[in-house]
């Protein structure tokens, strides 16, 4: 397993160690509901076959697909794996696991660059950060808590009401704006999102902060007037600031299914998504719709939703979501 | 491609079928093989998929007429009749008591009870003429009672509220005595969205639910949701006995699997759609459609009635009469064309019609695109112009063509598709007379190509 521990190294990013132990308890603790489900499951399988045969790869084709793992790459990981047990002639269901864990890293790992969870900050002049999604995702609370991380690290942060649209959804970021006591800049009722980030970046830029980050109204990506708009809304930060946005977040729902991968599809192709936040991981759903989007379009995922409070936001850690999903242990 | 269309799939699957005489064994595996793919990628639940493809196998082995039938009509057959029955059989609406339908609505965050909330008031206040109240039990998301306040104004209906500090059983007590008192037909409950798995606050509903005994309780269900909805539907079914499921963002591409199987496994009916952002963008859920729909047969019924709601039938009436004298104008034709655009756009419209799904988004685009410039340009013209292009100079058009921001060129192609479609109506009058109705009639003006 040399490529899996050079990758493993390469991703298991490690933060400060006092911070280190209460991130793993909020991720725990989030997690604990999927991972439950999940332990047991897959506890039960194995100790159910003494040897693993035919039935077992169905039944752990069964529990990628109800985790909402693309039914592609379901179906290709467990092909796969019944091969290699074939020709290595393994037939523990302990073994059976541990290959298919290393194949879904494996695979994670080399389907796009490895790329920092944290915002990559520009040197000079504001950094600007993109928050999109389809409708109900969370990109409110979402933006809410990257803001509430960023000012914890000293940063000056700006949020840009974009969602003109929703009825609410505007006096819903000033409420967070408050708490946080981070400015906010607000346009008139179904102005132009666009003008609205004009006016957030020209303020940016004048004031000096260190991040701006712009939420946007829920839109399917089925919408092409809507997605449009998002692409106007991209181009109008890049002309007011160099390279604008510098981060593109797309929030995705872990209730998903597979509609997932056509959402990340469609918005990559009107801004330049650097990555995805999965939300509502505290419930019962897997977000395993993440590992397809991975897969198919490279796109990493940056930070985890595991709970309500502001704190509840987390750096994804691929090793932890994996040995959770799939192990019910992070170790 | 992995994400094609599940009616897409099925297509392509049925035309391999075509060239095969019989049905075997050998055929039979590779067709159910993709039937179980193109279904799990709808997002049904693998459970539901599983017992679905066997219904199909045992269905279609037990059919001893192999070498007569054309296999995939049969085939065809077989699955349409299992996802309806998959679907459940008949349409249900709330259903109203004697004085006040309290309808509650609840599910997880973000899966769209405020819009329906909304929507809900306007079907029953501006529809069915109930007198309807909305009561704001979400104390919990910022900014959430300000949403259901302008939805609801949007919606006719009226507002309840007692702001974020007074607990939601409280709330729903006093919002009941209120529609009561003031003889509202219509109660409707938002509640805040939660996990199945939080205990204090699936309390809190099962709270409101013994306190007001609401007739309805609602379940929202997001089409794009994936395999866990039926835990989540499983949970709350059991807390609160829920009625039925509202399906929301039906407009997207998402195809919906997940209520589908909900409604496989716990029996609880689909009582509505959500099909966009309007207020008015609510519709019943019709099993039997949804089937056709599934499998690329289209929705017409649905159409029919889009069309009868938005076309207002005495203005149409008199267009036809005006259309069949001769004296078809521009702002006739501009009439006609709104209407249709009221329908839905292009794009809605086209995947509604059997045949027709191989419209690209270009060209929906386009065809859109040209209405807008025609519409522009006949609001550019004065009105002795409209009903009189025929006067209309190179100095004229070149003023219209700056009064709508287009070339002269594009003011020549409005006027020439004008004269076009008049001359279809004079041939249709001519046709009309001689009871004969004319080839590749019933366009909508030339536009769409």
């Amino acid at each position: 397993m040399g490529l899996f521990s050079f990758l493993k190294n390469k991703f298991s990013k490690k933060g400060a160690p006092e911070q280190e132990k209460t991130s793993v308890e909020v991720y725990e603790k989030g997690m604990a509901k999927s991972r439950k489900a999940f332990a047991s499951r897959l506890d039960d399988l194995s100790k159910r076959y003494g040897k693993v045969n035919a039935e077992y790869f169905e039944e752990l084709e069964q529990i990628l697909i109800e985790s909402d793992v693309g039914v592609e790459l379901s179906i290709r990981l467990i092909e796969n794996l019944l091969d290699q047990a074939r020709k290595e002639k393994l037939t523990e269901p302990k073994q059976i696991n541990d290959l298919l864990v290393d194949a879904m890293f494996v695979d994670y790992a080399t389907s796009g660059e490895a790329i920092q969870n944290e915002i990559a900050f520009r040197e000079n002049g504001p950094t600007v950060l993109l928050v999109c999604g389809v409708n109900g995702v969370g990109k409110t609370t979402s933006i809410a808590k990257l803001a509430y991380r960023y000012q914890k690290q000293g940063k000056k942060v700006l949020l840009a009401a974009g969602d003109t649209f929703r009825a609410g959804a505007v006096e819903q970021l000033k409420v967070w704006a408050d708490r946080l006591k981070c400015e906010i800049v607000v346009g008139k009722p179904e102005e132009d999102p666009a003008s609205v980030a004009y006016q957030a970046a020209v303020k940016a830029k004048q004031s000096n902060y260190d991040l701006l980050i712009v939420d946007t109204a829920g839109r399917l990506q089925t919408k092409n007037n809507l997605m449009a708009e998002l692409g106007k809304i991209s181009r109008v930060l890049g002309k007011e600031i160099e390279d604008a946005p510098h981060e593109a977040f797309l929030i995705i729902d872990a209730t998903t299914g597979q509609n997932g991968v056509l959402q990340a599809k469609a918005f990559k192709e009107v801004t330049s998504l650097t990555g995805i936040v999965i939300t509502k991981m505290d419930g019962t759903s897997k977000g395993g719709i993440i590992l397809s989007i991975r897969d198919e379009l490279g796109l990493p995922v940056r930070f985890i939703g595991l709970g309500e409070k502001m704190e509840d936001l987390q750096e994804f850690d691929l090793d932890k979501y994996l040995y959770g999903l799939l192990l019910g242990s992070a170790e | 491609m992995a994400f094609e269309s599940l009616s897409d799939k099925f297509s392509a699957l049925f035309k391999k079928m075509r060239g095969q005489s019989r049905l075997t064994e050998a055929n039979m595996d590779e067709m159910l093989r993709e039937i179980r793919v193109a279904l799990l990628e709808a997002d049904v639940n693998f459970k539901v998929v599983k017992s679905f493809v066997n219904d199909v196998k045992e269905k279609a082995l037990g059919q001893d007429v192999y070498a007569k039938v054309n296999p995939s009509q049969m085939v065809v057959k077989i699955v349409h009749d299992e996802i309806q029955a998959l679907l459940g059989e008949e349409q249900a609406e709330v259903a109203f008591v004697k004085g006040l339908t309290i309808v509650m609505l609840v599910g997880l965050q973000g899966t769209g009870k405020t819009t329906s909330a909304g929507k809900l008031a306007y079907q029953f206040q501006n529809k069915l003429g109930k007198k309807t109240m909305v009561a704001a039990l979400d104390i919990y998301r910022p900014g959430a009672i300000d949403q259901l306040q302008a939805v609801t104004e949007k919606a006719g209906a009226s507002f309840f509220s007692m702001g974020d500090k007074v607990n939601p059983v409280e709330i729903a007590k006093k919002a009941k005595s209120k529609a009561i008192d003031e003889d509202f037909d219509v109660l409707i409950l938002d509640t805040a969205g939660r996990l199945q798995i939080d205990e204090t606050l699936m309390g809190e509903l099962k709270a409101i639910n013994h306190e007001v005994h609401p007739d309805e309780v609602l379940l929202l269900v997001d089409a794009a949701a994936g395999q866990d909805s039926v835990n989540v539907a499983n949970a709350f079914n059991k807390d609160l006995r829920l009625s039925g499921i509202i399906l929301s963002r039906l407009d997207g591409d998402a195809r919906g699997g997940a209520a589908l199987s909900i409604k496989y496994l716990t029996g609880l009916p689909i009582k509505y759609a959500g099909v966009g952002e309007k207020v008015s963008d609510l519709e019943p859920f019709y099993p039997d459609r949804m089937a056709d729909r599934i499998l690329g047969m289209g929705d017409v019924v649905t159409l029919v009635e889009k069309a009868k709601e938005a076309i207002d039938e005495k203005q149409a009436e008199k267009d036809a009469k005006k259309m069949l004298e001769g004296e078809f104008t521009l702002d006739d034709m501009l009439r006609q064309m709104k209407m249709v655009q009221k329908i839905g756009n292009l794009g809605a419209i086209a995947k509604l019609i059997p045949g027709m799904p191989k419209l690209t988004d270009e060209q929906k685009e386009t065809a859109e695109k040209e209405m807008k410039v025609f519409e522009s340009i006949v609001n550019s013209m004065t009105p002795y112009e409209r009903r009189h292009p025929e006067v209309l100079r190179f100095s004229h058009k070149n003023r219209i063509a700056k009064g709508s921001g287009l070339t002269n060129a594009d003011v020549n192609r409005v006027l020439r598709k004008y004269e076009q479609s008049k001359e279809m109506m004079k041939q249709m009058k001519q046709y009309q007379k001689s009871g004969r109705i004319p080839p590749g009639m019933g366009g909508m003006g030339g536009f769409g190509r």
